[in-house]
């Protein structure tokens, strides 16, 4: 191995295809170590510049989106609870005020009602007594017909059965049998 | 590739699991200089127009909900973060884009080492040790200036009876300075090993009574490799944050 590394200083190619690990060819490490800086270099600057702010801002954007959306939500939460509370509220409200609108318009209702039944009853009564008092007048107005009709008839009957009629007798007699 | 080249002009069974590791110019010639463009520098830039692909034209849209690529960025991002949080501790998160760099440059040299007939960065020693001794600089250096002279409390195992201090200082010493040792040779060795693994399978293909369990085998081993690509610099990272811990809070 020593003597590989040794021969390897004039002849890299020649060392490098002998038998051995071309790693501890020691006449390429210079330019290996070289080019290795560089690279590391370049890497950490790309890294430390441009990529690892980037990176860094971007999650620290989207933690903030999160936290900043989760906390809308609750709040939009917070504001539907608050709405369905509203809105059960205002519908007990109304099934209240419903309530006492019927009540009202019950006790509006029968109030009416009452008057006009009183009203209704008093009609009915006057027209019952209008009625009765026509149909009273009717029956006198009847009965003197009737009596008339009957003393007519009687006062024929009686000059055609013993040609002389007294009308006073007459009308007596007839009031006698109408009674009976 | 280089191996079946081999293969054919030596005539029979003949193994290069090695090849594919082999740091070749780009443009003509054979001297490897030190600013010479070779594979690996290609790779290496490569994995930068990935990590550049991933977190930066995949995020450009910076959208609230995120699309698929936008995604993909900030899942790297919050799996990194977490871990540096969760292991090194709140007040390590400023070295975040530090290890964020080193973990998007493992994984993605590590994927990108993958694909046939890529070359995998990250099973050279050259980059993995560079990678831990710039992690264990970090961390002794972080250590120092943040906790002065207490930081070698973390050699000092107060919670010991005192007898053993001494023994379990040596110790702990010891196993401070191999944890760059370990930190690279973890990294490197799995990628090398998955890799030589497949090349050495895929030369038995060669022979036509072996090739269809051949061919099972690479893609049992390559469905492993992919999973050793993600964990290797998953490890890798999860022990620079454990490492940064100890400097951040050294006392046991």
């Amino acid at each position: 191995m020593a003597s590989t590394s040794t021969d390897a200083t004039s002849h890299a190619a020649e060392a490098a295809s002998a038998p051995g690990m071309p790693q501890l060819d020691f006449s390429n490490w210079g330019n290996q170590i070289f080019w290795l800086l560089i690279t590391l270099v370049v890497i950490y600057f790309v890294l430390s510049r441009i990529a690892l702010p980037r990176i860094a801002a971007v999650l620290a954007e989207r933690q903030g989106t999160i936290t900043n959306d989760i906390a809308a939500a609750e709040e939009l939460k917070a504001k539907a609870v608050e709405a369905e509370e509203a809105y059960n509220k205002a519908l007990a409200d109304a099934k209240v005020e419903a309530a006492r609108i019927v009540a009202e318009a019950k006790a509006e209702i029968q109030a009416e009602l009452n008057v006009a039944t009183q009203k209704a009853d008093a009609e009915i009564a006057a027209k019952a007594a209008e009625s009765e008092k026509a149909i009273a007048t009717i029956r006198s107005g009847a009965l003197a017909s009737i009596k008339d009709v009957a003393n007519a008839t009687t006062a024929e009957l009686v000059s055609a059965l013993s040609g002389k009629a007294d009308d006073a007798d007459v009308a007596k007699a007839v009031d006698a049998q109408m009674k009976g | 590739m280089a191996s079946e080249a081999h293969g054919a002009e030596e005539g029979g069974l003949v193994f290069h699991p090695m090849d594919q590791f082999n740091i070749k110019p780009l443009f003509g010639g054979d001297h490897v200089g030190l600013f010479t463009i070779t594979n690996a520098t290609l790779w290496m830039a490569l994995a930068v127009v990935a990590v550049v692909a991933m977190m930066v034209i995949g995020t450009r849209r910076r959208a609230i909900v995120p699309s698929r690529s936008q995604s993909i960025g900030e899942l790297a991002y919050g799996f990194v973060y977490k871990m540096v949080e969760d292991v090194a501790g709140k007040d390590a998160v400023k070295f975040f884009p530090y290890i964020m760099t080193l973990f998007m440059f493992i994984v993605s040299a590590n994927f990108l080492g993958l694909l046939p007939m890529s070359f995998a960065t990250t099973s050279h020693f050259a980059v993995t040790v560079v990678l831990a001794m710039a992690v264990f600089l970090t961390v002794t250096v972080v250590g120092f200036v943040k906790n002065g002279v207490g930081f070698l409390g973390l050699f000092w195992v107060s919670s010991a009876p005192l007898a053993l201090r001494p023994i379990l200082a040596l110790i702990e010493v010891i196993s401070y300075f191999v944890r760059p040792v370990s930190h690279s040779i973890r990294l490197a060795g799995n990628v090398m090993a998955g890799h030589a693994v497949l090349k050495v399978f895929a030369g038995f293909a060669a022979i036509a009574v072996v090739s269809p369990l051949s061919v099972v085998a690479i893609t049992a081993m390559y469905g492993l490799e992919v999973l050793v690509a993600f964990i290797q610099a998953y490890v890798f990272t999860i022990l620079t944050c454990v490492y940064l811990k100890d400097a951040l809070h050294p006392s046991h």
